[in-house]
């Protein structure tokens, strides 16, 4: 160990708070380095000459005048009990918004639109299942199925009445 | 701490009791005015007091004590200091342009203050005149005993950097203090016996 590395272990050395390694390599340091070893006995006695400086005690009004100045602060209102934490119940007030919010928007049915789609017919069939089981309606719709699908379909009588009055 | 952070005044009671004294003490040798160390002391319990409910126990109680204590008292020494600037900036100034300038010797300066304080008081203005980070090292290593983890987190450094922070400290104690390390006569003594 070389004096500028004992330099940052001789404090600890000193007031035996270092392990047993260092303590041991400073050790070793000091009784080959007079240097080193003569700073370290001075060191010794300076921790001695530091203890000369007296403790300085308290006035004996300290005490009452810190109980005054703590009686002064303002203590916690009744309804701190409700919100420990002002910051907990924001968050909890936010999180409650949100929450109705998002329960409040409108479905989005994109995944579902087929299901849905089904849903409806299903509804449609069962809706006209009178008719679609009464046998005479349907064999009338027989008939139907001659009518070309682009012809116009014939017009009215209440209608043709219209237009014979319009050309008059 | 915790009974105090549940509320209970008693033990905030029993806290003060406990280190009034010690926090005292520190802030004196800090500020080295009584009546500032015990209004400073008064400011730290009443932080500890409004600050009780995050009060996390993870942190030492004495480690954040005191890093109150450290906060405050180098605000007050740095405002005080301010304050001496002004004072002397506003002073008629002195006669220094005739008057010859007459620097003592170092040995001789020394014995004057022995003179004219105590040993104590000499002692302290030694400690006083350490830079601030040395100073508070200084005072919570030997003063308030605290091991070195807990300085360091005080001081916001490494405790390696606190070993090589405490040993210039004590360095420069031991230069200034020589007279009564090693005291002169001790010293002559061994300057004769070198020259024999």
């Amino acid at each position: 160990m070389k004096c500028e590395d004992v330099s940052k272990e001789l404090i600890p050395y000193l007031d035996r708070r270092a392990n047993s390694a260092d303590r041991h390599e400073v050790e070793e340091h000091l009784a080959a380095c007079l240097a080193c070893h003569a700073r370290a006995e001075e060191l010794r006695k300076l921790w001695v000459v530091l203890d000369e400086v007296p403790i300085v005690e308290p006035s004996l009004g300290f005490d009452a005048r810190m109980r005054a100045r703590i009686a002064e602060e303002p203590q916690p209102r009744w309804f701190r009990w409700f919100v420990p934490q002002p910051r907990l119940a924001l968050s909890m007030a936010l999180l409650l918004a949100v929450s109705v919010w998002v329960a409040r928007l409108p479905q989005d049915n994109s995944g579902l639109a087929g299901t849905a789609q089904s849903e409806h017919e299903q509804f449609q069939v069962i809706k006209n299942l009178d008719v679609l089981e009464n046998y005479d309606v349907l064999s009338k719709f027989d008939a139907l199925d001659e009518v070309p699908a682009d012809e116009q379909p014939a017009p009215q009588p209440d209608q043709q009445n219209d237009q014979q009055q319009q050309q008059e | 701490m915790l009974d105090v952070k549940a509320g209970d005044d008693e033990s905030f009671n029993l806290l003060l009791q406990k280190y009034r004294t010690p926090l005292v003490n520190f802030l004196y040798r800090m500020v080295r005015d009584t009546a500032t160390a015990e209004d400073l002391a008064q400011e730290v319990f009443l932080r500890v007091y409004r600050a009780r409910k995050q009060y996390s126990p993870s942190a030492k109680f004495t480690t954040w004590l005191f890093r109150i204590a450290t906060n405050l008292a180098l605000n007050s020494v740095r405002d005080n200091r301010h304050h001496q600037m002004d004072v002397s900036l506003d002073a008629a100034p002195a006669d220094e342009d005739t008057a010859p300038l007459q620097l003592p010797a170092r040995e001789m300066r020394i014995d004057e203050h022995m003179v004219e304080r105590d040993r104590a008081d000499f002692i302290r203005g030694v400690i006083s005149a350490l830079p601030e980070k040395q100073r508070v090292a200084v005072l919570l290593h030997k003063y308030e005993e605290m091991d070195y983890g807990e300085i360091a987190r005080i001081l916001d450094c490494s405790e390696s950097a606190l070993k090589s922070l405490l040993f210039r400290a004590y360095e420069t104690l031991r230069v200034q203090l020589a007279p009564l390390v090693s005291p002169p006569a001790r010293r002559a003594g061994k300057e004769a016996h070198h020259e024999m």
